[in-house]
């Protein structure tokens, strides 16, 4: 092998650029980010580990629901009743769309574009206020 | 031995009998899933249809927007400035542009001069045999059992053949985002996004819930008229009964389902 010295500098070189993101992190835990429902009420329309892993399912199905099948009332397991819809019934009690639904979209890296038809929910900036008097 | 090994063989056969049967029994007697329904206040209809009596309509005051407003602040229709960008639900035009074809060389020049120029509200004719329902390549367009030709702007592509294939151009295309140009926000209703089609839904969401549509409660001199042609006691059918009324360009096979008393 012709300059066998240079080529093996160079893969090591290469290797080392490459991992080098895995290094950096090595042993660090990545902390998932803290959300704010911002609500009184202690449960959602399913329970909290149905709706961390499959809320998207839920919305889908709320969705052909409502506008396909015509029905628009939903009945949890539990019996209770709910308006199926993401703009009139999720954000009344999640209030705040940048601390609840973008903090855990971000952190994963994923875009649903609920909100480029949905209305958000108003969001009271209460340390712009502040800062302004 | 033999008596053991069928002893052996009821039992297993049994047991798989009872394993087989839980799920079937679970699903019967209903174990908490999750249900969808109705909401007891809509309004269920077989054949929803709008019956507009332009006489009363052009009796109203002068420049009445009435119905065009209501439709407008319900459903969040954006403004455009530019008229090749204008989104529109129900809305105006001349008499000679929504009824083209409907009269005859030998007419009266005094009754097409009297016609010409006369205001008409127009809006989607929710067909009996939509062509914008055929063409539509992700069926975003579908009719509803009760006759409402809806939209889910969900699926919409934007590929514009309903625009095309719609004969009444009741459908819109948002060239632009909507969103700066939506006045005042209805926050129970979502806006579109840019580059989906939109159109007139009968207030669908409106019937849902127990209410007619929003256009039909803001007209005040009562000249739009909605209910249900399967009914034979409902009033637009005793209107239809009554009195003589045309449709928007049915010689096109549409079967369209918005009437108008002239």
């Amino acid at each position: 092998m012709y300059n066998a010295g240079k080529i093996i500098i160079g893969i090591v070189i290469f290797l080392a650029l490459i991992t080098a993101p895995f290094w950096y992190n090595f042993g660090k835990a990545s902390t998932p980010p803290k959300l704010e429902i911002g609500t009184q009420e202690k449960q959602c329309v399913e329970s909290k580990a149905f709706m961390q892993s499959s809320h998207m399912v839920l919305l889908d199905q709320w969705r052909d629901e409502v506008l396909r099948v015509g029905k628009r009332i939903y009945v949890n397991s539990a019996g209770k009743q709910y308006n199926m819809s993401l703009q009139n019934t999720c954000t009344k009690c999640h209030s705040s769309k940048t601390k609840f639904c973008d903090r855990c979209h971000t952190y994963l890296n994923v875009a649903p574009n609920c909100w480029d038809c949905h209305i958000a929910p108003k969001e009271q900036e209460k340390q712009a206020g502040r800062s302004d008097k | 031995m033999d008596e053991t090994r069928r002893n052996f063989l009821k039992i297993a056969g049994l047991s798989v009998l009872g394993f087989g049967a839980k799920p079937v029994v679970d699903a019967v007697a209903g174990t908490g899933e999750p249900k969808f329904e109705k909401d007891p206040q809509a309004l269920n209809g077989k054949r929803w249809a709008m019956v507009v009596n332009q006489k009363k309509c052009l009796n109203a005051k002068e420049g009445c927007k009435d119905c065009v407003l209501a439709c407008n602040s319900a459903h969040n229709i954006p403004d455009f400035p530019n008229p090749k960008d204008e989104i529109k639900w129900i809305w105006q035009v001349k008499y000679e542009n929504a009824f083209p074809g409907q009269e005859n060389p030998y007419i009266d020049e005094y009754v097409k001069k009297s016609l010409k120029g006369l205001p008409f509200m127009v809006l989607c004719n929710h067909c009996d045999n939509p062509p914008c329902v055929r063409v539509c390549p992700v069926q975003a367009t579908f009719r509803r059992p009760d006759g409402i030709v809806v939209m889910d702007y969900h699926r919409c592509i934007g590929c514009r053949f309903c625009m095309a294939a719609c004969p009444y151009g009741a459908r819109n295309l948002n060239w632009r985002d909507p969103r700066p140009f939506i006045k005042k926000e209805n926050p129970e209703f979502p806006t579109r996004s840019r580059g989906v089609v939109e159109k007139c839904n009968f207030c669908s969401e409106r019937l849902a819930v127990g209410k007619m549509p929003a256009c039909v409660e803001a007209c005040k001199d009562k000249a739009l008229v909605f209910g249900d042609l399967e009914d034979p006691n409902s009033e637009v059918r005793e209107l239809l009964r009554t009195q003589p009324s045309i449709q928007r360009k049915p010689q096109l096979g549409t079967r369209p389902q918005v009437y108008y008393i002239l």
